[in-house]
């Protein structure tokens, strides 16, 4: 099956999974501008990372299953693999920049656990 | 309205809002103010990035950009992470 | 049981990929998965990693769908935040945990739950005393983090790798 020939109904349902997906990726992006200091901005991305991906990816699953007429789940191994590495990203770079602000005694560096 | 149409309009619109986004992350990458927050930048970028290679895959209906898609992820979070461990040892490899 | 699959949530995981990857399976990429799942593992010994227990399957499966629905639920309110749609006032900053968890699985996976919330972020874990301290966007709505974090996260936790 051609992607012309796919159910109206369908190619809605991909669409506002993608649109949705790519609101919450942009929300995070304009969330990095938006917010005033490092440790606020560092809760932006995971918004694309999560929720954000996880719609484009079943959209993108919904979409290759339709027209292929069988379940193509490859795309699961995407949004896997980010909400693995994604946090560990995160937490590294929450780490370093702890160090770095303690070390340069940055009034908004965080306490000592 | 046919359902290539739809498609069509819908994933061009999100694919270029992912683009937005995508400026919005280097925007933050060049502006700085510290090397945290441009790895940020950069981080944000290319998950951004490999979110609309996923879309351009659905448009074009080709499964080619499945693979595109995982090795930009797999090379972004290991430069995020190599760029992070250097913030905070001065080294990559120790 | 332990001789050929030393590692058995890593061979199924392994064997689940391939699978994934050459997706309309037939009796060809199903022996190859099956290759898969049972060699590479033995590789892995040599690394010695801790084999992985996981008790209380069912524990899993309801701190799954607990961890999904917060997931939902903070990615609606930071993006409430970032589009300036939260009224009040905001005050944002750093809670330490007192964690009983000793586990460093566990440990891993609440990182991993704690990290991909947005609006919580795993900062820093002293396995001395065993307190994290993460920072929360969101704070204003009093401070009962450290009891949502042991009655939501950590009791299941410790009933699953323990």
């Amino acid at each position: 099956m051609n992607a012309a020939d796919l159910p109206l109904w369908g190619a809605w349902l991909v669409v506002g999974l993608a649109l949705a997906g790519a609101g919450f990726a942009l929300t995070g992006a304009l969330g990095l501008i938006v917010l005033r200091s490092f440790y606020e901005r560092v809760h932006a991305p995971t918004l694309g990372a999560t929720l954000g991906t996880t719609l484009i990816l079943c959209s993108s699953m919904l979409l290759l299953s339709l027209i292929e007429g069988r379940p193509v789940l490859r795309d699961l191994l995407i949004g896997l693999f980010l909400t693995v590495t994604t946090p560990v990203t995160l937490v590294v770079l929450a780490r370093a920049a702890a160090h770095r602000d303690r070390h340069a005694e940055n009034p908004e560096s965080p306490p000592v656990a | 309205m046919s359902a290539a149409t739809v498609l069509d309009w819908g994933l061009g619109l999100a694919q270029a809002m992912l683009v937005l986004a995508m400026a919005f992350a280097a925007w933050r990458m060049l502006r700085g103010p510290r090397a945290q927050d441009r790895i940020l930048g950069l981080d944000t970028l290319y998950v951004n990035g490999m979110l609309a290679i996923v879309v351009h895959g659905m448009r074009t209906g080709s499964g080619l950009y499945f693979e595109a898609a995982l090795i930009v992820g797999m090379l972004g979070f290991t430069t995020s992470v190599a760029l992070a461990k250097f913030l905070m040892q001065g080294e990559v490899i120790r | 049981m332990s001789r050929i699959l030393p590692y058995p949530v890593l061979s199924a995981a392994l064997a689940g990929t391939w699978l994934l990857l050459n997706a309309p399976v037939t009796p060809g990429t199903g022996l190859l998965a099956l290759a898969v799942g049972l060699l590479v593992p033995t590789v892995m010994r040599a690394l010695r990693p801790d084999a992985v227990r996981v008790r209380a399957l069912g524990a899993l499966m309801r701190l799954v769908g607990v961890v999904a629905y917060d997931m939902i639920r903070s990615n609606l309110d930071v993006a409430r935040i970032i589009l300036g749609l939260r009224r009040g006032e905001r005050k944002t900053g750093y809670v330490t945990v007192p964690l009983d968890l000793r586990d460093p699985f566990a440990l891993t996976v609440l990182s991993v739950m704690l990290t991909a919330t947005p609006g919580t972020l795993w900062v820093q874990y002293d396995s001395d005393t065993g307190t994290l301290l993460m920072h929360v966007l969101d704070l204003t709505e009093g401070d009962d983090w450290v009891r949502r974090i042991k009655t939501r996260y950590e009791r299941p936790l410790m009933e699953i790798f323990a």
